[in-house]
């Protein structure tokens, strides 16, 4: 690990720099934005992969890492990398198969001492209403039609379907649908996957979480994203299942051949892409912007569900949406490049979209502030909400961390843990866990990721967006 | 010679197969793609499934091989445990495979992984004394 560090150019306390030259081929620097304790958790691997995106045509500015940057497959998870309409390119490598894995945070309007009595029974109710684990099959048994329409409109679909509010769509990224959804690029194959699958959890590291307001940092903002201490929260990390994992693995294919029609020369082959405007880009964005849309409507529906289990439990309870960000997409976005106004490809793997309030894409609710920008936590620890801010525009074209990173290999994580050792180290901090396949915990322990804190402080120190408050898990259900 | 191994990886499942012929070692990548995610000793191969592929050479074949068994796991709910092919070459390279096991039942099958996707990421084929081929997971 000290070898790769050594290669690091240091810009400042929290940025590092993969300089040119580190690897041929590179047309930009790379940038690292990590503390010196955190750069020694940077695998070499995550180094190269950061070099292997500054080698494509039509990059921007830098490639970069954020702080809970890790070893990904093409770009690194945590990679954020910008490219020109005009002689760039885009790259599922630089997206990832779970595209539009996000985070969506609900407030609730109860505090803690009056539903962690009943923790217990809400997890169980939550578990059994939000199918969740392998082979799971959604309540919603959505026809070929509906799954198009998620497709093209995502969650504005689910609330024309009854599932959610008008409110909501505006306190989701994007509105909760992108524009330029082409349903002709999403196969059979990955409708057959979608279609039982709209409205499940997942596996993995998705998960569903009730927690509580811990600490709040920023008492202004807080009040503006409508968070006070001792509030209960409910965090929803899911994405587009297997419809975007086979829309991702079906694209890959055609952009393999595109890498060699067009002749690109790339250095690993989950970076194949296609230059922008070529009909493969074309297909790929279309594709991609369906999966996307299809998560918005999942987590709306999921939401919907656990807002008719707070309903049975806490009549009257209100669960309102605080955000939802997407950590896995490449969007079109205007950014300034050496002062003018481009067109950007922004890609963003294992990144949160972070701006501040001057874009007009923050929601009116938000724009006095920035938007919230929401970092999970690994199991059993904090959670945390920050604010977008205009300083993140320059330095990372508006981009912050996702989560805390992981640090340790799942086959080292199954090595040391098990599934019943992690859970019975949550039961003893009073974290209720629930789980479909208890063995995937193991993996899944919170020493396998880094301190999320250390994460966020980087983000926070960068100015890229800085706290406003810190969650605490209280139950958990998961795949 | 063995028939796979896992090598380290941060967040992901990487692999190396191995196989006297082409065959068997993608038989064998198929195995280490499954044992990622649950024991292949609580798998009993009730059911079958046949499997026709195409690709434009032996490395296409093989992503194709290992994302149709991802298609297969979660379309039909089902883990395999035994599988066997034969390639064909003609004007594109094919691939005739026989895939056993049975439906999911997660009071029997202990799951430790979910295995999403078939990245290309550092993905290749070498043939020196034996056929091998690395692979990384999306779990």
């Amino acid at each position: 690990m000290e070898e790769a560090s050594k290669n690091l150019c240091k810009i400042n306390d929290n940025t590092y720099e993969v300089p040119l030259g580190y690897r041929p081929g590179m047309r930009v620097p790379g940038r690292i934005f990590v503390s010196a304790a955190l750069r020694d958790m940077v695998e070499p691997g995550t180094v190269d992969q950061v070099a292997n995106v500054a080698t494509l045509p039509g990059i921007v500015k830098y490639s970069m890492a954020m702080p809970d940057a890790h070893l990904g497959y093409g770009f690194p998870i945590g990679g954020v990398a910008a490219f020109r309409e005009e002689g760039g390119i885009i790259s599922p490598g630089g997206v990832g198969f779970d595209i539009n894995c996000g985070v969506r945070l609900l407030r609730c309007d109860l505090r803690a001492e009056v539903v962690q009595p009943r923790i217990n029974t809400l997890i169980e109710a939550l578990f059994q209403a939000i199918p969740s684990g392998l082979g799971a099959t959604g309540r919603l048994h959505a026809t070929d039609r509906q799954l198009t329409e998620a497709f093209i409109s995502g969650a504005r679909w689910a609330v024309e379907e009854g599932y959610g509010f008008e409110a909501d769509l505006t306190h989701c990224e994007e509105s909760g649908g992108m524009d330029g959804a082409d349903p002709e690029q999403v196969s059979l194959k990955a409708r057959k996957r979608g279609r039982p699958q709209l409205g499940t959890l997942g596996s993995g590291n998705h998960f569903l979480e009730i927690q509580r307001v811990e600490e709040i940092y920023d008492h202004d903002v807080a009040r503006q994203f409508g968070l006070f201490k001792g509030q209960i929260t409910v965090m929803i990390h899911c994405g587009s299942r297997g419809a975007g994992h086979q829309i991702c693995t079906d694209h890959l294919d055609v952009l393999s051949r595109a890498v060699r029609k067009y002749k690109i020369d790339i250095p690993d082959k989950q970076l194949a892409c296609a230059p922008l405007g070529s009909p493969e880009a074309r297909q790929y964005f279309g594709g991609m912007v369906c999966a996307a849309n299809y998560a918005w409507a999942n987590r709306h529906i999921i939401a919907h569900w656990t807002r008719e289990v707070f309903e049975k439990y806490f009549p009257g309870s209100r669960l309102d949406l605080v955000y939802d960000v997407a950590h896995n997409v490449a969007k079109i976005e205007e950014h300034n490049v050496d002062g003018k106004r481009e067109r950007l490809y922004v890609h963003r793997k294992g990144a949160t979209r972070a701006f501040g309030p001057s874009r007009d894409e923050v929601p009116a609710a938000y724009r006095s502030v920035g938007q919230p920008v929401i970092i999970p936590g690994s199991m059993g620890t904090s959670s945390y909400v920050l604010c977008g801010s205009d300083a993140a525009l320059d330095l990372t074209f508006g981009s912050a961390c996702h989560g805390a990173g992981r640090v340790m290999s799942r086959s080292q994580a199954l090595r040391q843990f098990t599934g019943k050792s992690v859970k019975a180290a949550l039961d003893r901090e009073g974290i209720v866990v629930k789980a479909t396949s208890p063995g995937m915990l193991a993996e899944e322990a919170p020493q396998v990721y880094k301190p999320s804190g250390d994460v966020v402080d980087v983000v926070h120190n960068l100015g890229i967006a800085t706290r406003v408050a810190r969650l605490v898990p209280l139950g958990v259900s998961k795949g | 010679m063995i028939a796979f191994e896992y090598l380290e990886h941060t967040a992901d499942v990487m692999f190396r197969a191995y196989g006297k012929t082409a065959e068997e070692m993608l038989c064998n990548a198929a195995s280490a793609l499954f044992q990622a995610m649950v024991d292949p000793t609580t798998i009993a191969a009730q059911e079958s499934w046949t499997v026709e592929l195409e690709g434009d050479d032996l490395e296409d074949l093989a992503y194709r091989w290992l994302s149709e068994i991802i298609f297969l796991f979660e379309t039909e709910s089902a883990v395999f445990s035994t599988f066997s092919l034969q390639l064909k070459q003609d004007e594109k390279m094919r691939l005739y495979g026989k895939i056993g096991g049975e439906r999911i039942d997660l009071g029997r099958h202990a799951f430790e992984n979910e295995v999403k996707a078939v990245t290309r990421h550092k993905f290749g084929i070498k043939k020196n004394q034996i056929w091998c081929i690395q692979v990384v997971l999306d779990v």
